[in-house]
This record gives C-alpha cells, structure tokens and sequence, in this order.
C-alpha cells in the first residue's frame, strides 16, 4: 500500500498524541491511590508481605529495562547490582545504629542505591565497550566473579548467613518504627513511586531518547555524534543504582542480606520479569514484576515443580508473543480506538475453553509424572476435584484435554486470527493502524 | 582558501587486498562533488574512510584544514560532516519524529543531558520540525521509521544527515532504487537542503549526477583516475574508457 495516499490521521498510530496530558497524569495518580489503598482492603500479613515484595520486584524489573528495553543491553547479571545495594544498605543501617549517626530509615534505599551505583561505575565502562553477546557474556562473568566473591569475603558479604540488621533500631522519623509490616510496607511504595517517576522521566530527556537509538542503530549513532559506549555505560550506571535501591529496600524488608540476592537465580528472575512483561512498554515490566512475583508466592506453595512452569510460561511468552503482556495489551489499542474490539471478544472467549482444558491437560501430565516420581502421592487438586497421580483415570483424562485440548485450541485460535483481521482492516481503513 | 575535504594519499588494504590505492581527492568549500566509478571501485570505502568509519592504512584526509583521519565517526561528526548511507540506516522502531530529533541533540548542545525534559526543549522541537518540512515527512512524523515506504525511509535518511547542520555532507547514492518522479523530488530535495553547504555523492545516475555536481570525480579501481567539471569529464578519454564507455556500448 502506498502509504502517500493515506492522509488519514496516521498521527495516532505511534501513541502519546498531544493534549492527553490529563490521562497521563491520571494513571499515574491512579496507580498512587492503589498502592495507598490496597493495604486497607487486603490488610492480613500475607497480603502486606506479598505486596512489599511485589514492591520491591517492581523497581528491580524496570531498572533492569533501561538496560533491556530501552538501551538493548541483556544482562544475565543485573542482581550484581541488586545484591550489592542490599549489602550497602544493611552495612549502613549498622553503622547508623552503632555510630549514632542520625540518619532514619527511610533513606536507606538511598545507600543502597549508591552501592549499585558505585559498582556500575567501576565495572560497567569495560562491560558497556561492546553490545550484544560481548556484553552478555561479560555480564555473566562478572555475576560469576561477585557471586563467589562473596562467599569468600566474609567480613564484607557474612559468608554463608549473610549480614543482617535491625531496621527498627534506627533513628525515629515521625513516631515510626518501621516495626510493623504496614509501615515497611508504605516505605516501599513511596521509594516506588520515586524510582518509577524518575526512571519514566528518564526516558524522556535526551540520554533516554538517544539510549533507544544506540539500541536500534549503533552504527548511525555514531554518525549523529554520539559515542554509543557513553551512552551504554551512563544508561548502565542508572540501571544499577534503581537496582540498588531495589536491594535496599529488599535489605530493610527481609533485616538482611546474603549471597542468594546477588546470584544467578535473582538476575534470571529479573529477566524473566521484564520480558514476560513486555521490553517495549515503560509498564511492562511493572506488570511482569507483578505476575512473576504473585505466581511464584502462589505456585511455590501449591507445587514443588513450580519451576517447570516458570518455564513454560517464559517459553510460552517468547514463541507467541514476543512482545511480552504490554505487547498483548496495546495491539488491541487501535482496536479500542476504531471501535472494532467488541467484534473479536466472542472469539477470545470460545478459544479460551479449549486452551483451559490444554492447560489443565498440561498441568495434569506434570503434576501425576512430578508426584508419582518423587513417590508422594498426595491427589492432584485442580478447581476444586481431586485427581489421584497414580490412577489410569488421571492419564486418560490428562491425555483427553491434552490432545483434544490442543487441536480444539488450534482451531479456535485461527477462528481469533480471523476475527483479528477484518477488525484490523477496520481499524486500517478508519486510519488507527499503520 | 582551505579545501573542505582533503584527501592526500591514502590507501587502505584488507590483508594483501589493496581497495584504495593512492587516493587523491580535494572538494573545495561550498562545491557539489559527485564520485562515480564502476561497481566495486571502493565509492563506498572513500565515504567510509573520509567519516571514520574504517580507518585508512596509510595517507591523511582532513576536513577544513585539520587532520580527522584515525578519529571516530562521532568525533568527526562533531567537526561538521554529516553522512548518509547506501543501505538505509534509521532508527526503525523510533518515529520520523524521534529519528531527526535524535539527529539534533547533540548539534543543539544537549548531548548526554538526563536532567533535561526532551520536550520541552524549544529549539530542538522547532529545529525538528524544521526538518521533518524540508523532507516532506511532517504528515508521517509518528510513524515508526521501518514502517516508512522506501522512498519516505530515504528521505528521513537525508533528513537525520542534514540535521545536524553539518556543513560537509556525504550522500551515498541516496536515490538508489528509486523510480524517475521519485529520484527528482529527490534531486531538488538535496539541491535545496545542502545549498550553502559542502556536498560529496556518490551516485550511480548520471542524469543526477550531471544534473547536480559542480565537479565529479572518477574512481576506478580504488583510483581517482580523472577529477574536473561535468564538461571536462564528459570529453576525458581515459573516463569515455575506463567507465562511460563502456556504458555507452
């Protein structure tokens, strides 16, 4: 199509058009009022501490996108930074309590940032000389060399215990003892709602516009004048203070700090977060950090393979929609703007049954070979009916909603494809889709 | 008065394999200068070698008087010259808008600046939009680039080259692929945005090329072997040989 002759409003197409300023600032607000309102509604200590951590993984995941997202840098070593400012921010909070120093808790994250920053600065000129593999590879040598580095500095990381620390020990600021789960609570979404404000401003100043030119095009970068090895590092130096802050507030939260939250499973769980959020969307990340973090507070006490489906969900994620959540969610923003997305919602819901019944196939099949393999064989609870692992009637009816599950999947699923093309061709011809 | 563009004696070998051999180039301030020559006669490597992108085994070039040969392409770009390449080179998932506003930051003065709200900066947006009129991509200015029809990806090419200001520019053959209507809007495009300027082409259209240059060079072989106005290369026995005659079979 010669796209010339389209005069239509093709200024919608690339979002933020002028003059939603109002609505920009609403959702900003909006999610402000949740986080001081959720703790009023879900008030039991399980729901504060889930929503502390969920807190917590929501920094650590969109620090971690101004390096994947943003400047196209994938580190396989991004809890380097998370760990180290949690260290910094126990190692300060001691200090605090033993010098006297009158510095109350809740600028602690603060130092915790500066350790991330700190070490960024020192390693990330090298790391940031190269792009792509080289800077992937190096990442994971350096989260190698700081993981075992900390088992064997002990005064500095505690060894195999870790440093902990009092946070209630420290100076009073307004009558608050951070005692109490509430308050640790309402200090973690604070420092979230700075680090998110600062890091979406970020994105909007010159060094965060150029970062996502050294991601599309390094070359050409160098042809508008800018050193694109200057942009990584400075780009990698922001990451790793957000991620400090992160493990500060993981510092104050847990009272301590061990080798576990600088290792590879941290750095993994960050990425994984942050893709299967969506890398393209400021927001994305936020919304992975969220489900990664609910899921594996959830699935951790349901099944002891809650790994397996980790995996799945991120092999799922990366073949059908690269684009993470965000991605899933504004490819129906043309849809809702052309008025065309009640025409595919009946097709979403008739797909959705046969893909339930090929989940529960799946979770059917891991459950019964997971639990007849490691010889407990406590039923199966899905929605409600118990399923014994080792019955035949279990194997039939996985392999029944597995097989039946998927090919009925299939088909519903080209029906969606269907449906999704003559909504787009609407949304084209109406001028909301380039 | 200084030549723009210097070339004085450089080569450049890739293990045994001499590509430029003893080039010699001088484009003066303010000249249009077209380079032709043969596929493979390493047009595209002259342009390489003058922005820094790869860096010449022996020889000097320098731009206004200095010596920029051995400095990176961002620091020569900081001196003035501005490229643009054969092979479309934009920044695809950013918009037109985003892709000449990134072109301007560093010319404007913003460089690294991450205290600096990017919109509110008046002289970028008005610079920006300056440029995004002079290409004709005003309409299109939030479609991301590799959306773009080849043709409008060209001009946004031009466009990101010329908005630095620089006051040399390269242009690799940048109406390749382009149809008969298209390659003269291209034309009056490049005549109209590099006037006052210093500007270098390579191009494989004669019609382009001695329609536009004050002066053209040819290269044949990784050898300027003849440099001089439209007439005299058009009269020049060894081109008629080496290069025009053989399309004229």
């Amino acid at each position: 199509m010669n796209a010339k002759t389209t005069s239509t409003p093709t200024s919608t197409i690339a979002g933020k058009p002028a003059g939603d300023g109002l609505r920009f600032y609403g959702i900003w607000l909006a999610g402000i009022a949740v986080l001081i309102v959720l703790p009023l509604i879900f008030s039991s200590g399980g729901s504060l501490t889930s929503f502390s951590l969920i807190g917590i993984a929501i920094v650590f995941a969109l620090s971690y996108n101004i390096l994947l997202g943003q400047t196209g840098l994938l580190s396989f070593g991004h809890a380097v930074h998370y760990g180290l400012g949690g260290f910094a921010a126990c190692h300060m909070m001691n200090a605090v309590v033993s010098h006297g120093w009158p510095i109350p808790l809740p600028f602690i994250p603060l130092f915790g940032g500066l350790g991330g920053l700190v070490f960024a600065i020192i390693i990330g000129w090298l790391m940031t000389k190269r792009a792509g593999t080289v800077f992937s590879m190096i990442s994971l040598g350096i989260a190698e060399l700081v993981a075992s580095s900390s088992l064997i500095l002990r005064s500095v990381f505690g060894g195999e215990s870790g440093i902990s620390t009092d946070r209630t020990a420290l100076p009073k600021i307004f009558g608050l003892s951070f005692g109490p789960q509430l308050q640790v609570y309402y200090l973690i979404a604070f420092w979230l709602v700075i680090s998110a404000v600062a890091m979406y401003a970020l994105t909007r100043t010159p060094l965060g516009r150029i970062s996502n030119a050294v991601r599309d095009n390094p070359e050409r970068v160098q042809f508008i004048g800018y050193d694109p090895h200057v942009v990584r590092y400075i780009a990698f130096c922001f990451a790793g203070f957000f991620a400090g802050v992160a493990g500060g507030l993981a510092a104050i939260n847990f009272e301590i700090a061990n080798a576990a939250y600088l290792g590879a499973i941290q750095s993994g769980l960050v990425l994984f977060s942050t893709f299967i959020g969506g890398v393209a969307y400021f927001f994305g990340p936020i919304l992975g950090a969220i489900l990664v973090t609910y899921l594996q507070l959830g699935l951790t006490s349901v099944t002891g393979v809650w790994q397996l489906y980790f995996g799945i969900i991120f092999i799922g994620i990366v073949m059908l929609s690269p684009g993470g959540i965000a991605g899933l969610v504004m490819m129906h923003r043309p849809l809702v703007r052309a008025g065309t997305l009640p025409t595919v919602i009946p097709s979403y819901l008739i797909a959705a049954v046969p893909t339930l019944a090929l989940a529960c196939g799946v979770i059917l099949t891991i459950e019964s070979i997971s639990r007849t393999h490691s010889g407990q064989g406590n039923p199966i609870n899905l929605f409600g009916v118990a399923f014994s692992p080792a019955s035949p009637l279990t194997w039939a009816s996985a392999a029944v909603l597995l097989i039946g599950g998927f090919f009925v999947a299939r088909l519903s699923w080209r029906r969606v494809a269907e449906a999704w093309d003559r909504a787009a061709t609407v949304a084209r011809d109406r001028g909301y889709l380039a | 008065m200084t030549a723009a563009i210097e070339v004085r004696a450089v080569e450049k070998r890739f293990g045994n394999v001499g590509i430029i051999r003893d080039l010699n180039l001088s484009v003066a301030q303010g000249e249009r200068h077209a380079i032709i020559g043969p596929n493979g006669a390493g047009k595209s490597t002259t342009f390489n070698l003058i922005s820094g992108h790869i860096k010449p085994t022996s020889g000097e070039v320098r731009l206004n008087g200095d010596v920029i040969s051995g400095l990176r392409p961002f620091e020569i770009n900081r001196r003035g010259l501005s490229r643009s390449f054969q092979v479309t080179n934009v920044f695809a998932r950013m918009s037109v808008w985003e892709n000449v506003r990134c072109a301007v930051l560093w010319a404007t003065g913003h460089r690294y600046a991450f205290w600096k709200n990017v919109d509110s900066l008046p002289e970028v947006r008005e610079r920006t939009a300056q440029i995004l009129d002079d290409i004709h991509l005003t309409h299109r200015r939030d479609v991301p680039a590799g959306l773009l029809t080849y043709a409008e990806q060209r001009e946004l090419e031009i466009g990101i080259t010329i908005a630095s200001g620089a006051t040399v520019v390269l242009l690799d053959e940048p109406t390749a692929g382009m149809s008969h209507a298209e390659t003269d809007r291209a034309v009056s495009l490049i005549r109209r945005l590099t006037e006052g300027k210093t500007l270098v082409i390579v191009e494989h259209d004669m019609s382009v090329v001695f329609g536009l240059a004050d002066r053209i060079s040819v290269l044949v072989y990784g050898h300027i072997i003849a440099s001089g106005t439209p007439e005299e290369i058009r009269r020049d026995p060894k081109v008629k040989e080496a290069y025009l005659g053989e399309e004229a079979h």
